[in-house]
């Protein structure tokens, strides 16, 4: 008997654990904005994001920023009629829980719109569902030129996805420029081997190459593991000039500082992906002279990027905007502009969903970003990228173009 | 030749790390035969032991003596975590079918993952381990290697753990008690030996290792996260495997030949099947090579077949 009592004890035990792992994935989703008073009928914006894990700093940012939009329309009674919500869900930065975050949000009949994901690779399973059931999605994010382009460069996929940052093409092809003028005219290349870091390098490659640079290493990490030094010793010998990385912070700080400590003192360069004070907060203060792009310019170099950051910051947000707060800020007046016209008549959110699409295709107005309109596959029109400097502990600008 | 020993450095770093975590599943195994899938995570919490002593006690300091003090916060806390593990979740499970033991070990190593990543201020994302003079810091030249400081601290620790686990096993009563319940814990009772006592002793000797270790992992990459226990965890398990399970010095050369294999494979195995993508493919294909024509491992299991 008393062995049959501890038996069960060990069982409790298990099924306790396993329950608390099921919570912690979905502790942190938040949901509601904005004042529903009257008997105005409710729409809602969805956010699909890394809310939870290493990506998190980014996905919160996402969230408040479309939060802070919806809250601006419901202040200022864009619709007449109706009042907006948020509802929020973590993808993880994983594929699977993305498309299950996708599906719970497109059986939600309130949804008209969703901005979302970060990730290129989980976008390619979240594009289907929502096309599915004819949703407007804009990633703020994602720069895997397929997403709007398909695998041949030249169908869309999907009529149902936009967005508002510009492509691995146009960033790809900068950094490399970028790099030739900082006067580096070798390089190694390291990736993660996700679709955004796979790609990225793919595009950087081509571009170095055709502006008179060498490739002299390729290499790939395993984003699960956290000891880089054998690949660190590998690229070393060929004597690189810099080391460019596709692939996002989580794994680019602890590179560029292991780099540093096995005695490969050359800058690291990567993308969007890196571009995030959490860097250099990995990287530790190696990683000064470590370079980045990303898409648009600095938020803070604008007007209305300022006076975005200033309401942001009013808002009394819990986590600051991070690199794609504008972004998901035009991304859901995007979504708000095109509602203006799809919920006017509509009986319901539901019905409006396909209007809502069609006229997410003819936006246009000055965003934080700049002008936010699509072309035919969804693209934004704006193609301005900008290269970063790790200088004292602080990513510093040093220099914007418009690639297109 | 320079990347040949270059990368042979790296293996040995890299090897001393899965050694101190393999033998406490060796030692266990070799005592209660449970594969306690809950020690990678042990590690972890060793290395979050560490993280929080230096954040409570010495923020901002990076002076070389509060490293003895981060691995006894580190070693405290691993053993805690052990020893509490054993008394709750497995000692009521002496006796019951070997897979029940299993999934909890597995239940458990879930459940202290969760735990670090809700509990854990912070712990949702990497946290960077803090810089200590000396271990820390740009990697020493010596003869065209460049090695990593905190290369040297790993294999040191494993040097000095190795020695003083030898000592206590063969010279002291409690490490002949052991050995002694290890072969045929019955008798070992009947000759007055605590058998219970023996076994929390394993975990924890075992724990105090693998807390060494996630200090050293995280001087090594720098930053640690509540993830870390599961591949280093999976990594050690099969060098105890490799190098005999059940047997300590076939812990220590398993971790080794593994850490050593994984950097070779990196470096010189060409074309699409070579490069860090695949070092871990060869590592498994040495396992089960290792496996088909020496099923004992390496240096051979010393586990006494009980029914």
């Amino acid at each position: 008997m008393a062995q049959r009592s501890v038996m069960t004890v060990g069982a409790s035990l298990l099924v306790a654990s396993l329950a608390l792992a099921g919570c912690g994935d979905r502790g942190d989703e938040t949901s509601g904005t904005g004042d529903t008073g009257g008997d105005a009928k409710v729409a809602k914006i969805g956010v699909i994001a890394p809310l939870s894990g290493d990506l998190s700093a980014l996905g919160k940012g996402i969230q408040h920023s479309v939060e802070l939009a919806v809250k601006q329309a419901n202040d200022s009674k864009a619709i007449p009629g109706w009042t907006l919500e948020v509802e929020a869900v973590d993808d993880e930065g994983k594929a699977e829980v993305g498309k299950n975050g996708a599906t719970k949000l497109a059986a939600d009949d309130q949804i008209v719109g969703v901005v979302g994901n970060l990730n290129s690779s989980v976008s390619q399973q979240t594009q289907p569902v929502f096309a599915a059931a004819n949703i407007t999605q804009i990633s703020p994010a994602n720069t895997g030129p397929s997403l709007t382009r398909g695998a041949d460069g030249n169908t869309r996929p999907y009529k149902t996805f936009f967005r508002t940052c510009t492509t691995d093409i146009a960033q790809g092809g900068f950094a490399a420029k970028f790099l030739i003028e900082q006067g580096i005219k070798t390089v190694a290349t390291i990736h993660d081997k996700k679709t955004y870091g796979q790609g990225l390098v793919q595009y950087f490659t081509e571009a170095y190459k055709a502006a008179g640079g060498t490739v002299v290493a390729a290499e790939t990490i395993n984003p699960d593991e956290s000891n880089y030094a054998p690949v660190v010793s590998k690229v070393a010998p060929s004597k690189p000039g810099a080391v460019f990385y596709g692939g996002e912070y989580p794994q680019a700080g602890p590179l560029s500082k292991q780099m540093k400590a096995g005695g490969l003192n050359v800058p690291l360069m990567g993308g969007d992906g890196i571009y995030d004070p959490k860097f250099i907060e990995l990287a530790g203060s190696t990683s000064n002279n470590d370079l980045a792009t990303s898409v648009g310019e600095p938020t803070e170099n604008t007007e209305a990027g300022k006076k975005f950051l200033a309401e942001y910051e009013a808002a009394k947000f819990a986590e600051p905007a991070a690199a794609y707060g504008g972004y998901s800020y035009d991304a859901a007046n995007a979504i708000i502009e095109a509602l203006k016209t799809s919920l006017k008549d509509a009986e319901d959110a539901k019905s409006a969903r396909q209007a809502t699409v069609d006229a997410v295709g003819k936006v246009s107005f000055d965003g934080v970003t700049g002008k936010v309109s699509f072309d035919e596959f969804g693209d934004t029109l704006v193609k301005v990228i900008t290269g970063y400097k790790v200088e004292g502990g602080k990513w510093a600008s040093v220099k914007s173009e418009n690639v297109s | 030749m320079t990347e040949f020993l270059q990368q042979i450095v790296n293996g040995l770093t890299l090897g001393s790390l899965y050694a101190l975590i393999a033998v406490g599943y060796t030692v266990v195994y070799g005592i209660v035969q449970l594969i306690n899938f809950a020690h990678g995570e042990v590690f972890m919490i060793g290395a979050f032991g560490a993280l929080a002593t230096w954040t409570v006690l010495f923020k901002g300091q990076t002076g070389l003596w509060v490293l003895p003090i981060m691995v006894l916060g580190a070693v405290l806390v691993s053993v805690l975590t052990a020893v509490v593990m054993e008394r709750i979740a497995y000692r009521p499970l002496r006796g019951a079918p070997r897979l029940a033991p299993l999934i909890t070990a597995i239940g458990i190593s879930v459940f202290l993952q969760e735990a670090v990543r809700l509990f854990y201020p912070g712990a949702k994302s990497k946290l960077t381990f803090p810089e200590i003079e000396v271990v820390t810091g740009s990697a020493l030249s010596i003869g065209g290697l460049q090695i990593q400081r905190a290369a040297i601290f790993t294999v040191g620790a494993l040097v000095v753990s190795a020695v003083l686990l030898w000592f206590f096993v063969n010279r002291t009563r409690l490490g002949q008690g052991m050995q002694a319940v290890s072969q045929d814990p019955d008798t070992a009772q009947l000759m007055g030996i605590n058998v219970n006592r023996i076994i929390v002793i394993a975990f924890a000797v075992g724990a105090a290792l693998a807390a060494i270790a996630g200090v050293a992992q995280g001087l090594l990459n720098s930053n640690i996260d509540f993830r870390m226990g599961f591949l280093a965890g999976l990594k050690a398990f099969t060098a105890a495997v490799l190098g005999g399970i059940g047997n300590i010095q076939g812990a220590v050369v398993g971790g080794l030949t593994l850490g050593i294999a994984e950097s070779m494979a990196t470096q010189f195995i060409p074309g699409q099947f070579g490069g860090s993508a695949w070092k871990d493919v060869w590592a498994f294909v040495l396992l089960i090579l290792v496996l088909v024509f020496r099923p004992q491992g390496l240096l051979g299991a010393r586990v006494v077949d009980r029914a």
